[in-house]
């Protein structure tokens, strides 16, 4: 009670902290040398009362003080401490005071790190980080203030989704939105480094450790989703293409081809405007994404309390901001012009430049999935939706170049390469994983012809990466690390997807049921009362040839607030595979409905994520890139 | 001039898509459960809120050609929001209305028919919740319409609606 009230009010003060801001930097822009250092305590003060309200809004969740709309909307006495301090995050009140808080503490941080830039660029960052923020403000007091006062005061909360109660879930939203919020500060830098023609070099190199933490936050807010749907939905898979997830893939294809121009930018100052439009996309896209996922427009796994004022706000906030760049954009910016470059044909910024737009390929067959439904429905009151077979269809046979080309550009030269340089090495490796690939194809079978040159090209480069590590001596072990985590991550997910297997049966206590090499025995199940909710265990046995046995207990939970039944997969992993096994009640019976999935090379899944991921950590510690 | 074209086309392209998704977000549409097989009611033990006498569910479904048991609260606020539609519906004398106290305080749900009006036919007490976990109850306010075979045929999340209201009705008729 006391706590929500200083929750809101210290919200507001950093409303005023934020206005105040407006006028002095812009006082500051015209006239002195350096920058003011009330400035620096306003953006402090910002900081300081969103931290102190998200803090008030925590307690709120550990006290289960229930005269909070928010608490009371999504929590429950009952619930363990772990889940009702994440469950500050999980509902869209409060997800929202996150990203706030994430956005001025991002600024702050932005202010500290960039002495070196010139002044003017800095306040007019300031200032449009300044717009961002204050939308946000206003979007949190006005349409979700998570404050809200309930009377007469509920006994008991209407508790957080089960679903929800997960420990990667529990940290997936701030992760992510940290790469969420990252890009705004790389959309606000941009723009003003585009009004005051600070597109440079220097520019490049102080935007890149930027682009980098964005983009490894990004990936592992992605991962940790994936990891979550995977054990917890129990759907036996970890990407499903569903709207939400794509929303999240969208600004990472962006800030990838981001991440690999702006290298051009700081080597070869090529490539300027783009770099900006893909610095202006990658928020924008990030942005929609905060809308799609908070409107309601998109029905999906992650349902979303959907409120159309919400929703109408942000559309207004996201289009303003739109149209703003695109005026900044197209008013200030001159392509670089003076110094003439020649550009060859086989060089490492040619390659790059493929990079791109492959990436862009990506982004717009996954962007055209998931936005085309809702046009269609709109202009034509049509209603279809798009799955799996669309994505896989478009996307898995423009990875063969693309995985080619990631594999021969990092060994270019910048500027021009020579053709004969290139060739004894290239095509020695290219044999051996000709080799490698056809003699896993005669173990598993014929799988297809794109599947099959999908699996060279990956051998392909994972092999060139391998090569690269140990001949080069270190010398661009991040981009090294990267590529090599995704030539495993494409590796992965392809025997993954074509040797899984499956099974569904309904089995009773007691009973067998043999599949492929393997016998699942049902041996008995039990019934657990736990603090929030009952459960029903299934012990099952599985046994292979060699009479190797595993236990395996997937769970039936019942859950008391709000009363919902999931169900727990058990999954046993091992290096080489998952074994998957869910059940689920059938009506009126006492057979259980029993899915075992044997998934292949599943945890090398989140192994090259990670990997992928230290490629970029690697980056951000390395002094200066190589030549 | 050329940027200026570009701009210009940008912008209404993007207009466009304002445009759409504008609309897109006025026929957004809630997501629901997928409809479970009818379920029957099953026979329950509750008080009667006023006279707070013993009473059994097999001696209120009887007589009446449909049933709609409404789960509320005072402390609940689309409860308020709600009831303005059950009054609404309580004319129609095809319909028995029951109202299941959901964890209430009983002062507090008396307060609140005085102040509101009482809709209902018959109000019942959950004090602990458990008849409205039997019943598959998510929140508060619920609504489930029950035939005279004591099926459940149909079940409202959230408060009515109008929309639910004509939904009612139809299915009375």
């Amino acid at each position: 009670m006391l706590a929500s009230q200083i929750g809101y009010y210290s919200l507001i003060f950093g409303l005023i902290f934020s206005i105040l801001i407006i006028p002095i930097s812009i006082k500051n822009f015209k006239n002195n040398q350096i920058i003011d250092s009330k400035i620096f305590s306003l953006s402090f003060f910002q900081l300081f009362f969103v931290l102190i309200s998200f803090f008030a809004l925590i307690i709120s969740f550990i006290n289960s003080d229930f005269s909070n709309e928010t608490v009371f909307n999504n929590s429950h006495s009952t619930k363990p401490l772990f889940y009702k301090i994440s469950g500050t995050w999980g509902n869209h009140e409060g997800s929202l005071l996150l990203w706030l808080l994430v956005l001025t503490f991002f600024i702050f941080l932005f202010l500290i790190k960039s002495k070196n830039e010139p002044k003017k660029y800095r306040i007019l960052t300031l200032l449009f980080q300044q717009i961002i923020i204050i939308g946000f403000f206003l979007f949190l007091l006005k349409t979700s203030n998570p404050f809200n006062y309930l009377f007469p005061i509920p006994k008991e909360g209407l508790g957080l989704n089960p679903i929800l109660q997960d420990p990667a879930l529990a940290i997936h939203p701030p992760i992510l939105y940290l790469g969420y919020v990252g890009s705004s500060i790389i959309f606000s830098s941009s723009l003003a480094a585009v009004v005051e023609k600070y597109i440079s070099k220097a520019w490049a190199k102080h935007i890149k450790v930027w682009i980098l933490a964005s983009w490894i936050f990004l990936t592992l807010g992605i991962m940790l989703g994936s990891i979550w749907a995977y054990y917890e939905l129990g759907w036996g898979g970890f990407w499903f293409w569903d709207p939400v997830e794509n929303v999240s893939l969208m600004p990472w294809f962006c800030l990838t081809a981001l991440l690999h121009c702006i290298l051009v930018l700081e080597k070869r100052l090529l490539l300027s405007s783009w770099t900006v439009i893909l610095s202006i996309a990658t928020f924008m896209l990030s942005m929609s994404g905060t809308f799609l996922v908070r409107s309601g427009i998109l029905n999906s796994v992650h349902t979303f309390a959907n409120d159309p004022e919400r929703g109408i706000f942000i559309l207004i906030f996201l289009f303003i901001l739109i149209f703003f760049s695109l005026v900044i954009f197209f008013v200030f910016h001159k392509e670089n012009n003076q110094e003439i470059v020649k550009n060859y044909w086989l060089s490492k910024e040619t390659a790059i430049l493929f990079n791109n737009w492959f990436l862009m390929y990506f982004l717009s067959v996954v962007l055209i999935g998931t936005v085309y439904p809702i046009f269609l429905e709109v202009l034509s009151s049509e209603k279809i939706s798009v799955g799996p077979p669309f994505y896989h269809k478009l996307i898995i046979p423009f990875l063969i170049p693309f995985l080619i080309f990631m594999s021969i550009g990092p060994n270019l030269n910048w500027i021009k390469s020579e053709v004969k340089k290139i060739k004894i090495q290239t095509i020695l490796l290219f044999v051996i994983s000709l080799l490698i690939s056809l003699l896993i194809l005669r173990k598993i079978g014929f799988v297809g012809l794109v599947n099959t040159i999908l699996i060279l090209a990956a051998f392909y480069l994972f092999l060139v990466t391998v090569k690269d590590f140990f001949l080069k001596k270190f010398k661009n072990y991040s981009q090294n690390f990267s590529h090599f985590g995704f030539s495993l991550l494409i590796l992965s997910i392809l025997f993954n997807s074509i040797l899984s297997s499956e099974v569904i049966t309904n089995l009773k206590v007691g009973e067998k049921f043999s599949f492929r090499e393997e016998t699942i025995i049902f041996e008995s199940i039990k019934n657990i009362e736990n603090k929030n909710y009952k459960s029903v265990v299934g012990y099952f046995t599985v046994k292979d040839k060699q009479n190797n046995s595993i236990q395996l207990k997937p769970e039936l939970r019942i859950y008391n607030q709000p009363v919902i039944i999931t169900s727990e997969a058990d999954i046993k992993t091992t290096l080489f595979s998952d074994k998957f096994l869910v059940m689920n009640l059938v009506k009126d019976n006492e057979y259980f409905n029993v899915r075992y999935q044997v998934k292949p090379f599943m945890i090398w899944i989140w192994i090259s994520t990670i990997l992928l991921a230290i490629g970029g950590i690697l980056s951000l510690f390395k002094r200066s890139y190589e030549k | 001039m050329k940027n200026k074209i570009i701009l210009g086309a940008l912008l209404l392209f993007f207009a466009f898509c304002f445009l759409v998704l504008f609309k897109a977000l006025n026929n957004s549409s809630i997501y629901v459960p997928p409809k479970k097989t009818e379920k029957i009611l099953k026979n329950f033990n509750s008080e009667d809120l006023f006279s707070e006498n013993k009473i059994s569910s097999d001696k209120i479904f009887v007589d009446s050609e449909f049933y709609a048991i409404n789960i509320w609260s005072s402390w609940c606020v689309p409860c308020r929001e709600e009831h303005p539609k059950l009054m609404e519906l309580s004319k129609n004398t095809s319909l028995k209305l029951i109202g299941l106290n959901y964890k209430d305080n009983p002062k507090n749900a008396k307060k609140f028919i005085k102040e509101f009006g009482n809709p209902y036919f018959m109000i019942l007490t959950d004090k602990n919740g458990i008849i409205s976990i039997d019943l598959g109850a998510v929140g508060v306010p619920e609504t489930f319409i029950i035939n005279k075979d004591k099926r459940i045929i149909k079940r409202f999340l959230g408060s009515l609606s109008e929309k639910s209201l004509k939904e009612i009705n139809l299915i009375l008729k």
